[in-house]
């Protein structure tokens, strides 16, 4: 049971966005009858298939870790918080359709989690401004999931999904939009289902398939390369 | 002509008293929200405005500017609306709110808005029968009604306010209270941290593989029992069942925990930024004003004792006590009127600036505090109520601080309340919430530095 290989993917957004519902349908399949404040973090295991249905299938823990939050809190909470960024694989960055700031205040988010292990190697320390260089460096895979779909009128629909899909593109990853409260968004094989299915098959690749052997994730190479010099292992 | 001068000279500064709310809304209360509803947002902007007109007027009283009569006008309709506003429109609207939340009762959301509304105004009535608010002359439906109420409400709440501020201020200021903070501390508190955390994952993932077994042999229950489901599981219950709520619960335990953990490493690192911030100029500029604080708390506290005991009203504001002190003892001699038009205004000035700059943080930290998405609505609304409350009150407690030739146009506006009770009621709940506050902050400093001196 314990020797399955595990990685650690963070989940991220603004409060009241439903990542702690997110959390609970992708680890038990089933929709959080009470959500309630997170404070702090909580985590969740889910058991996922690498390759399921090739001959290389193996399974491995995936943790997700979901910070509670906002990112105007003060700095001795953010200092706080600091400590669940060590060591990521991957992070899910949740933002709700029906409130444009929380699409907005993604990218101090990601910046909040990156900047984590950046600012030890002295490499580039923003104030907090987005910064499209440094998501082009960025070795961690990245997904964008916007919740409460349900709530956007059909006629809005359009123009919610195009915003979405540019800021998606900003970070250089899929983005998902669902229902927390309805479990057929996440149904198995429908087309979510398989871009998450293929978002965890890309963090495992990228934590124990590109290091040959060095189990050591990406940033300690980067303080020996001196940054920027990992981009021919940079798949897409 | 003269009043119509007047009167568009108030328009003009309400409109930017109302510019300034609308801001200060978008900017400050709002900012991490979507304003989804704008009457929300012109409601509290019309509140402020004509709060702070109410201020602007007695400003202009002690200054003489505008025609006397035109102000009286502008003082009495001013007045009437603001009534309007926090006894009719907001209360009406924070039901309405309400009532829209919850999904079962909003296809007659009027009507159940109206009920609430009119339960309000029951117990606003009845909150003045205990109070010996109102001389006999008046009638039922009058202003003096309605301005006594609101001024019960609005002076309870100031008391609270300032009760609390006077004690949590020199606490907040003075270094004398910070606790000893080093890295180690935190550290090992953050270890701690870690250590739980992991040890929730191990625990999830023996739940998780569970799960998948049983899963795969087809014995999980996926949707909630109903009744049968819950007899059946009585009589065969599967042991894989058994085993996950056993370890749910320890996981329970662990997360109350890890909560904790984390609420004091950030306690931990709050205390050291403070630290830090001692140690610089502006930190020691706020330690010493922070024991002139305190020395003016404990003043105010013995003063409020005073009064009660002895039950003493000062008759005479500040302003012309100070005036007698300098002429009659130090024997000094200047322009009486003159000089105390101008001591009275810039008096007046500073405690109207700094009340309405203090409640205005304060509500903000209220609502970063208890606000989520859904609730922000009503929540700012509620906030309206209470600044409006609290501004009329003030204008009520200001008329202690002010000369008595600019009384009376205070009185002649409010009516013959008695200002002696909100005085006497004002000073009641400062020493009460003044007292409890020592006494909640002395337990809250006792406790800490134990919590983490276990290794």
């Amino acid at each position: 049971m314990a020797s399955l290989d595990r990685v650690k993917v963070l989940v991220l957004g603004d409060s009241g966005v439903g990542k702690s519902s997110l959390v609970h349908l992708l680890c038990q399949n089933q929709v959080l009858g009470n959500p309630s404040w997170t404070v702090g973090c909580s985590v969740d295991v889910r058991v996922h298939d690498y390759k399921e249905g090739t001959p290389e299938e193996r399974t491995y823990y995936i943790e997700l870790w979901d910070v509670g939050g906002s990112v105007g809190s003060a700095s001795s909470v953010k200092s706080t918080r600091a400590v669940f960024y060590n060591s990521v694989n991957g992070i899910i960055l949740v933002h709700d359709l029906t409130n444009k700031k929380s699409s907005q205040n993604l990218y101090r988010w990601s910046l909040e989690a990156l900047n984590r292990d950046l600012v030890p190697t002295g490499v580039l320390v923003t104030n907090g401004e987005y910064d499209q260089e440094q998501f082009a460096d960025n070795q961690i895979p990245l997904l964008v999931i916007g919740t409460k779909l349900d709530q956007i009128h059909e006629t809005k629909r359009h123009e919610v999904l195009t915003r979405t899909a540019f800021l998606a593109e900003d970070f250089n990853a899929e983005e998902i939009n669902l229902d927390c409260t309805n479990p057929r968004y996440l149904a198995a094989g429908s087309s979510n289902a398989v871009k998450i299915s293929r978002f965890f098959d890309k963090v495992i690749e990228k934590r124990y398939f590109l290091r040959e052997g060095n189990q050591i994730p990406g940033f300690p190479d980067r303080k020996r390369f001196g940054g920027g010099t990992l981009k021919s292992l940079h798949y897409d | 002509m003269s009043f119509l001068i007047d009167s568009s000279i108030m328009i003009t500064s309400q409109i930017l008293f109302f510019g300034f709310g609308w801001l200060f809304f978008m900017r400050q209360l709002f900012k991490d929200y979507e304003v989804r509803q704008y009457v929300v947002q012109v409601i509290f902007s019309v509140t402020f405005a004509f709060s702070c007109t109410m201020f602007e007027l007695i400003i202009f009283e002690i200054l003489g500017v505008l025609n006397s009569s035109s102000r009286y006008f502008h003082w009495k309709m001013n007045l009437c609306i603001i009534l309007l506003i926090l006894v009719f429109m907001v209360p009406f609207y924070i039901g309405y709110s309400i009532v829209s939340n919850i999904r079962l009762l909003y296809k007659q959301r009027l009507l159940f808005s109206c009920l609430l509304w009119l339960t309000f105004m029951y117990f606003f009535w009845k909150l003045g029968d205990p109070f010996p608010i109102l001389s006999p002359k008046h009638g039922i439906l009058s202003i003096e009604q309605l301005i006594s109420r609101v001024g019960v409400i609005g002076v309870t709440l100031m008391a609270l306010l300032s009760g609390f501020g006077a004690v949590n201020c020199p606490y907040t200021y003075m270094s004398y209270f910070l606790r000893n903070v080093t890295d180690t501390d935190i550290l090992a508190l953050e270890r701690r941290l870690l250590q739980t955390m992991d040890m929730i994952i191990s625990k999830k993932k023996r739940m998780a593989i569970a799960r998948r077994t049983m899963f795969q042999k087809g014995e999980v229950h996926n949707k909630p029992l109903g009744f049968w489901g819950m007899i059946k599981s009585v009589a065969t219950s599967a042991p894989g069942s058994e085993n996950l709520t056993l370890i749910q619960q320890e996981v329970d335990a662990l997360e109350e925990l890890s909560r904790q953990l984390f609420l004091e490493t950030a306690d931990l690192y709050a205390t050291k930024e403070r630290i830090e911030y001692s140690k610089t100029f502006k930190g020691k500029y706020f330690n010493f004003l922070g024991y002139f604080f305190s020395i003016y708390c404990v003043w105010k506290i013995f003063m409020a004792t005073i009064n009660i005991v002895f039950d003493r009203v000062g008759k005479t504001d500040p302003v012309t006590r100070g005036i007698e002190i300098t002429v009659n003892y130090l024997g000094i001699q200047f322009d009486v009127k003159f000089w105390s038009q101008h001591i009275s205004f810039i008096l007046v000035g500073i405690i109207i600036v700094t009340s309405i700059r203090g409640l205005l943080i304060t509500l903000t930290k209220f609502f970063y505090a208890i606000s989520s998405s859904k609730s922000s609505n009503v929540i700012v609304l509620l906030l309206a109520q209470i600044m409006g409350m609290y501004f009329v009150s003030s204008v009520l407690l200001i008329r202690m601080s002010m000369p008595l030739e600019y009384r009376t146009i205070i009185t002649e506006v409010l009516g013959e309340l008695q200002f002696n009770f909100y005085h006497r009621w004002f000073d009641v709940i400062f020493l009460v919430s003044a007292l409890s506050s020592i006494l909640f902050l002395y337990l809250a400093h006792k406790q800490a530095p134990e919590k983490h001196m276990t290794p």
